[in-house]
């Protein structure tokens, strides 16, 4: 009897290891080493970044107007009160810039609104943070998502120092309207996190982000690891800051004053 | 063992429908949050964790409690815990239950939950607080179950126990640390960013936990022949004194350091919390309730009479634990979160449904309790051991009873 | 040596045993009765990603590949056994061609059951109402 349940025991041990094998033996059969490659028209960098000029790119209205366009291009639903979701938005200096403020900061620099997205950061705490590695920093300094991954516990939107991520509280489907959706570009399912994702599906295929398409030249885009890039150029020239240097994160948004 | 917790009277089985049906109504509302998503909460996108996450991290410091009855009987060979050692290995898995509930009820994808073990990612501290919280309560379960199945066949507890106790022992120190870092490695954070985040933690938990466990102790004394050594809670009460004011004084220590050194970023949640910031006053009254009721409670503990006054003592427990619910489970999550990353205030208050799922996670913990402390009390019972004398002392109590005497404070017969 | 509670004890065995098997009797039945879904295959493409059979099989295996190629390695160009490429994408390569979600996914899944939650985010290409 004894003996009967030990090798009961021993035979379920080995078909629960079998079974946890098998993907991965099968896998192996695919082909082993991943029959894939980067699309040629696609362009790459080491890290991306952004330099927002806002001297060009200032007012509500025309950072709404980007807005718009990420949103669409990306079905990102649109939701009114604490629960909404966003990947690019408008905010004045204060908020944007804190512990960088000054009493009596020039008239012009305090009445603009200044472009918030998420900042790619070099040091991602969101990263660090996520139990699950769904969200991850990319070869080319992209933080994106991997919505199927995401359990939701939403650990990166306290980890974000920007605010910049939001989380789907309830359905975004109907939030959106379906029959004017991006059929190109998923939709997100409600309990998971999302935010900007530098346009990594646009760059895949050589185009640069919605946002940088659309503002005449106001937002820069290239790769900061690059001096020739035009970001790097646009850095040489003229003064920039980013939102809150002290936590470490090393944001790649640059914003010009 | 478990048959002893079928058998009860008409009040336990009527106690145990009245958790169901509170888990029941509760249940309806997590159906609810399953349909339709977090949405039912009050939470948003500048407080994403919200009453439940609060409650997990309260829960973590009953559960690491636990060992502050523990630790006397085996480190320190302090023998009037001997027979308490159980109920609080027992309502540390409770405690586990309801934090790993907690977590559950909290995320956006339940059914993605074994992503945390699929896709394992030690550098992130939520997979630390999930491998340190089910080993917790793997071990309290092991050492539990084996100790007293061991005391009800009059047995020696087995040698091979040892070391799971020890490990244990150092193990309810680690979850508590752990679910600190959850918070205190946050950069953006600044009421949550303090190196001493964890200790104060930990000193929360160490008076809040055991006054809990008194708590829960007092009530089953009512309804069984158990009675707890007078020693083993007086000696918990003291640590529970100290315990408090240890936690004071590192609160005490976080409101120097921000004040003194005028960082703006460390004031703010305090200055929100306490006199309000931005026109929003929301937690004002309650933040000073804490800080009162833990005056009252440290002046009824740090007094000797007071502190060894039997009638006194529920009373004294209970203003404890909500002065330190209040600090813990509410203040450290929204003062955390506000100000926001924009400065902004984004006031935050669960909505009745986030409430009736809480209830539900603590309805389950109660029957857990309920269930372990009645198989717990049904084998001291048959050992005849901590029994309940006719004069009020324990029998583990060096009181000797044959003259009919009544003892209140302490054990006064022998002088009779 | 004498069975206590004997009979109970039979009948319950009976009754657990029945129940255990009742799924394959059932599904016996209707195997019989059983016919293989019709699917509508693309009109003006007769070759899929890979052969017919390898994608009736493991095509939940080389979605789950192309998801974490694309979004992770950022290489979105998936080159097949015979040597042709694909660009990796649910809703611009493998749904221009499966241009019905309705004819031709749920066809197989339904009669599976199982309800993969691709299209709870991926729009289907018959648009969403």
């Amino acid at each position: 009897m004894k003996n009967n349940r030990r090798s009961f025991i021993k035979l379920a041990g080995i078909a629960a290891a079998g079974l946890a094998i098998a993907p991965k033996a099968m896998a192996a059969a695919m082909g082993g080493s991943a029959p894939i490659k980067e699309d040629p028209k696609g362009i790459t960098a080491k890290q991306w970044a952004m330099v927002i000029d806002t001297t060009r790119l200032n007012t509500a209205q025309g950072i709404e107007k980007l807005a718009k366009v990420c949103h669409s291009v990306h079905n990102v639903p649109f939701i009114e009160g604490k629960q909404e979701v966003k990947w690019l938005w408008p905010d004045i200096y204060e908020h944007s810039f804190t512990e960088q403020e000054n009493p009596y900061l020039a008239d012009a620099v305090k009445k603009r609104q200044y472009a918030l997205l998420c900042n790619h950061c070099q040091n991602p705490p969101c990263v660090r943070v996520c139990p699950t590695k769904a969200t991850y920093k990319r070869p080319d300094g992209i933080v994106d998502m991997d919505y199927h991954r995401c359990i939701g516990c939403r650990y990166c939107m306290a980890g974000c120092p920007y605010g910049s991520r939001s989380f789907n509280w309830g359905e975004p489907r109907d939030h959106l309207d379906l029959a004017a959706l991006n059929k190109e570009y998923p939709t997100r399912m409600r309990g998971v996190v999302e935010k900007c994702n530098f346009c990594v599906e646009r760059l895949a295929v050589g185009k640069l982000p919605a946002c940088v398409e659309a503002s005449n030249g106001a937002i820069h885009f290239g790769d900061l690891n690059d001096p020739n890039s035009e970001v790097r150029a646009v850095l040489r020239e003229r003064f920039t800051i980013r939102r809150k240097p002290s936590a470490g994160t090393e944001p790649s948004v640059y914003y010009i004053i | 063992m478990l048959e002893i917790a079928l058998k009860g009277s008409k009040r336990y089985y009527g106690w145990i429908a009245f958790l169901l049906v509170l888990i029941a109504i509760g249940s309806m509302a997590w159906l609810d949050q399953i349909v339709n998503g977090l949405k039912i909460t009050g939470m948003g996108r500048d407080v994403s964790w919200g009453f439940y996450i609060s409650q997990f991290t309260y829960l973590v410091g009953l559960a690491a409690s636990g060992v502050m009855i523990v630790l006397p009987n085996y480190f320190h060979n302090y023998k009037p815990n001997k027979h308490m050692v159980i109920f609080g290995e027992f309502m540390a898995i409770a405690a586990c239950i309801m934090c790993l509930l907690f977590i559950v009820v909290d995320i956006g994808q339940p059914t993605r939950m074994l992503n945390v073990i699929l896709h394992a990612t030690p550098n992130s501290i939520l997979f630390w607080d999930m491998i340190v919280l089910n080993g917790y309560l793997g071990l309290n379960l092991l050492v539990g179950w084996v100790c007293l199945q061991a005391d009800r066949a009059r047995l020696p507890h087995p040698k091979w126990l040892k070391p799971f106790i020890y490990t244990s022992i150092i193990w309810a120190f680690s979850i508590h640390t752990v679910t600190a870092f959850l918070y205190q490695g946050l950069p953006g954070r600044h009421y949550w960013l303090t190196a001493i985040l964890a200790a104060r933690f930990l000193a929360s938990a160490f008076c809040s936990g055991p006054a809990i466990l008194l708590l829960v102790m007092m009530a089953t004394e009512k309804f069984t022949t158990f009675k707890m050594p007078r020693k083993a809670v007086t000696t918990l009460v003291k640590i529970i004194m100290y315990a408090m004011c240890v936690n004071m004084f590192f609160f005490g220590l976080e409101v120097f350091t921000a004040f003194y050194s005028n960082m703006p970023g460390h004031m703010h949640p305090l200055v929100y919390l306490f006199a309000g910031y931005h026109g929003h006053t929301e937690l004002v009254g309650l933040m000073w309730t804490f800080i009162a009721l833990a005056a009252v409670s440290i002046t009824l503990l740090v007094t000797p009479k007071l502190r060894n006054n039997l009638k006194l003592l529920p009373w004294t427990l209970g203003i404890l634990v909500i002065a330190t619910w209040i600090d813990k489970g509410l203040g450290l999550l929204i003062g955390g979160f506000n100000p926001t990353p924009f400065h902004t205030i984004t006031p935050y208050w669960p909505t009745a449904k986030e409430l009736l799922v809480s209830m539900m996670v603590y309805a389950i913990g109660a029957l857990v309790v309920t269930i372990l402390f009645k198989i717990a009390t049904g084998v001291k019972e048959e050992l005849g051991q901590s029994q309940a004398m006719a004069c009020g002392c324990s029998t583990e109590d060096e009181c000797d009873c044959t003259h009919g005497c009544v003892c209140t404070e302490e054990c006064t017969c022998k002088e009779a | 040596m004498k069975m206590h509670y004997g009979a109970p004890i039979i009948v319950g065995l009976v009754i657990f045993v029945g129940a255990l098997c009742a799924p394959f009797v059932v599904g016996m039945a209707v195997t019989k009765t059983y016919k293989q879904p019709e699917l509508k295959m693309p009109a003006n493409e007769k070759e899929c990603v890979e052969s017919k059979e390898f994608m009736r099989e493991k095509h939940m295996q080389l979605l789950n590949d192309w998801r974490d190629w694309a979004l992770r390695d950022g290489k979105r160009i998936y080159t097949n056994h015979a040597g042709k490429e694909f660009t990796i994408s649910l809703q611009n390569t493998c749904m221009k061609c499966h241009i019905s979600k309705a004819d031709f996914c749920d066809k197989c899944h339904t009669d599976a059951g199982v309800s993969p939650y691709c299209w709870d985010c991926h729009i289907q290409p018959e648009g969403l109402k």
